[in-house]
């Protein structure tokens, strides 16, 4: 089941990746010329801004950057947070269907803007247009699921594509209007950093903040809905209300995440940082509050380079940074990331080693003293030195496995060289081994006698968990087997 | 604002409407009550009554309607007809008398959140809109946890836990709702030996408490020893009883009996009837 939503990841990963890198190539130089003089330009590294210009940026010594890369980072904060719950209520493919559907919403606004002789372009009127549109493209998601026996991914394929479509339509007519120019509306596809005057700025942070504050005053609210929505419902809780909430939210963060992210790569900003914060905790809370700052960093640092990189369309820059950060998060983060899972995964496997090792060592030490004392079973076990060969034989090692796995008990002190190629336990590893061993039976008596799994499957499950049984449980199958006096001799004793 | 938030509180109405048919002392009194997903009935004309402090086990074959009855009772299924009283009114105005456990299916355990922050879900009724998790909710919930022998895990990430502990983590959230009738959806579906155990336990202890609960069970060979009262379901009630009178190979087979189930023929002849 996870490798499937796995997979689901990776593929939604892959096509956000190669619409990046569509939008970057959109976004250069027009005609070969330029693209011959530019590449050359940066070759020399004319093209890219200098130190301090980059600084002026980054440290917001100019007053309108300051204006968009506050407002993106803002923007970023409210992403990670709504962009938490919608990731986990298992929305995003509606986020994103919700996104492509405010386009016609922004071609319609101008018209009506133009027309009423203004240049069309406030941005408020504009960013309404997109919010109805967007809305009306979820209700008509909503109706296609609930009217006809179609599954939600078609229903949400439909509305994206068809408002999309619509919406390209639309634009492409509004440029025809005398009135006014309609240049730049299609910047609200790809994004643009482009100059805000003082009141975008105040809309779009205000509107940032509220839907930011909305996330988490609701935060016991939408987890509950987000983790069980029957179980809120059977609780009084207006399960729906609460989704309509969380579907508003995401509505507000779209619409002014549209001038600066666009409306193509908007749902990647809402879902990014979720999934990359998700990587370095098991705690909700954190995880949001990790997903605000992967957001408002990305933001941040997006809007700035794209400030500095005016040719780069702002949506992919920004989303190319979040996927950095996701990237990063995959890779190194202690919790569930690739690297520390792998290390975690490589420790279990050389403890299980170690283990078999030790067991084997005992085993046969048992059978030796078995044989010398004409099978009698309550013998103390006796430690004396055996071959290499003679573990070999107990397990399927590979002669370079087992070479490794003693050399690393030498190492830990539970093996000492016996002289003439022969090993021994020592004191400590005599202990450990029997310890070990003993554990080992009891666990296989518990599989066997008390929760019916099939003794083929013992073996293993045995070997991986015998160092997870607590104290306590391994003192009440003692017990009972002392009860029953049933000890059983573990399937592979020496024959 | 507060007025709407008033109206949406999950606290509900205690006063509410009387229906006058169920008697207030009866936990769970179902009348009449049909349900149907598009067109295929699920539920046909179900009455019930169960009396209080009763372990009562819901037994019927796959598609039954032992799960669409627990929602139809819990209002998250649309009845299509019918009504349903918990201690003689409706539920919308009862969610503090009564305890849900969903099957463990019905949610993704890779959740962020660890046992006890589930365990708390069960207190948020009671606390109402935007109050948050406090230490009290907590030692509730601690409590719960350490009832269902979990109490040491209650601070593990849920996918970390196994199939049985997930299990017990539900029973413990519905404890901490400290309800008198409890829903249980299929709490033995694929659990240890020692969950099994665990839950036996607790359903003894909350009926020596004089709780009820009901609970939807798959395994015939366990029903007469877990529970003393039966619903036998398929579709319609075929028998409803105490555990001893009702056991009997003919009820099992009117259940169970599948296509050649006089019942299931009447059903088939019925459904045709009305289209």
């Amino acid at each position: 089941m996870r490798r499937v939503r796995t997979e689901l990841w990776l593929r939604r990963w892959l096509v956000g990746i190669v619409v990046c890198l569509g939008c970057l190539a959109a976004g250069s130089p027009a005609n070969a010329a330029d693209f011959d003089r530019q590449q050359s330009l940066a070759l020399t590294g004319v093209e890219w801004p200098a130190p301090e210009e980059v600084w002026e940026v980054v440290a917001l010594k100019n007053y309108n950057t300051r204006l968009v890369v506050l407002s993106t980072a803002l923007l970023g904060v409210a992403a990670g947070l709504v962009g938490s719950f919608l990731l986990l209520r298992k929305r995003s493919l509606m986020g994103d269907a919700l996104s492509h559907a405010t386009l016609p919403g922004i071609g319609i606004a101008f018209a009506i803007g133009a027309s009423l002789g203004g240049t069309g372009k406030s941005l408020p009127l504009l960013l309404a247009g997109a919010t109805v549109s967007g809305v009306i493209g979820v209700l008509v998601m909503l109706a296609i699921r609930n009217s006809t026996r179609l599954r939600d991914d078609v229903a949400m394929g439909l509305v994206l594509s068809v408002f999309f479509g619509i919406g390209v339509a639309i634009l492409g007519m509004v440029q025809t209007m005398p009135q006014a120019s309609a240049a730049g509306l299609e910047s609200f596809i790809y994004g643009k950093t482009a100059s805000m005057v003082k009141s975008d700025f105040f809309f779009i942070a205000s509107v940032a903040a509220v839907s930011a504050l909305i996330a988490v005053v609701f935060f016991k609210e939408f987890t509950l809905l987000c983790f069980d929505d029957d179980y809120a419902a059977s609780q009084g809780w207006p399960a729906f209300g609460l989704d309509l909430l969380l579907l508003g939210l995401v509505t507000a963060v779209t619409v002014i995440g549209l001038q600066a992210v666009g409306l193509i790569l908007v749902i990647a900003f809402l879902i990014t940082p979720p999934t990359a914060a998700r990587f370095w905790t098991e705690r909700l809370p954190k995880m949001m509050g990790i997903s605000a700052f992967i957001g408002a960093l990305s933001g941040w640092l997006g809007a700035s380079l794209s400030a500095l990189l005016p040719r780069l369309p702002a949506g992919a820059v920004i989303v190319l940074v979040a996927a950095s950060l996701f990237v990063i998060s995959m890779f190194f983060a202690p919790a569930r990331g690739v690297i520390g899972r792998w290390l975690r995964h490589r420790r279990l496997r050389k403890k299980v080693n170690r283990q078999h090792l030790l067991r084997a060592a005992y085993e046969l030490l048992e059978a030796r003293t078995r044989q010398n004392g004409n099978g009698k079973r309550e013998m103390p076990i006796i430690n004396v030195p055996f071959s290499r060969a003679d573990l070999q034989s107990k397990r399927t090692w590979s002669p370079r496995e087992l070479a490794r796995i003693v050399r690393s008990e030498i190492a830990m002190g539970h093996l000492e060289d016996a002289g003439e190629g022969r090993l021994r336990l020592s004191e400590e590893g005599f202990g450990e081994a029997a310890r070990i061993t003993r554990n080992h039976r009891l666990w296989e008596v518990y599989l066997v006698k008390h929760a019916d799994i099939a003794p083929s499957h013992v073996d293993r499950d045995a070997d991986m968990v015998e160092h997870i049984l607590e104290a306590d449980l391994v003192r009440r199958l003692e017990e009972e087997l002392r009860d029953r006096d049933a000890w059983i001799p573990s399937p592979h004793l020496i024959q | 604002m507060n007025e709407l938030l008033k109206s949406m509180s999950p606290v509900g109405d205690a006063a509410g409407e009387d229906l006058s048919f169920h008697p207030p002392d009866v936990p769970l009194a179902i009348h009449d009550l049909t349900v149907a997903y598009h067109r295929k009935p699920v539920l046909w004309d179900v009455d019930l009554d169960i009396p209080e402090g009763k372990l009562v086990g819901i037994v019927g074959p796959n598609g039954a309607g032992k799960s669409t009855l627990i929602k139809a009772c819990l209002d998250l299924v649309p009845k299509t007809s019918g009504e349903v009283g918990i201690y003689g009114k409706p539920y919308k105005n009862q969610r503090h008398l009564v305890g849900y456990v969903p099957q463990r299916e019905s949610v993704d355990w890779d959740f962020p959140v660890s046992a006890l922050d589930v365990v708390a879900m069960g207190t948020y009724r009671r606390l109402g809109w935007f109050r948050r998790v406090g230490k009290k909710e907590r030692e509730a919930a601690m409590a719960a946890l350490e009832q269902v022998g979990i109490g040491h895990l209650a601070h593990r990430q849920i996918s970390q836990l196994s199939g049985g502990q997930q299990q017990r983590v539900f029973l413990a959230r519905a404890l901490a709702q400290d309800a008198k009738i409890y829903f249980m959806d299929e709490p033995f579906a694929a659990v240890d030996a020692a969950t099994e155990e665990a839950i036996v336990k607790l359903l003894r202890s909350l009926n020596e408490q004089g709780k009820t609960c009901l609970v939807v069970h798959h395994d015939l060979a366990t029903v007469s020893r877990y529970f003393d009262w039966l619903v036998l379901l398929n579709m319609r009630v075929v028998a409803s009883g105490p555990t001893s009178e009702l056991f009997t190979p003919e009820n099992l087979e009117k259940t169970y009996g599948g296509q050649l189930s006089l019942l299931n023929d009447a059903a088939k002849a019925l459904s045709h009837a009305t289209r």
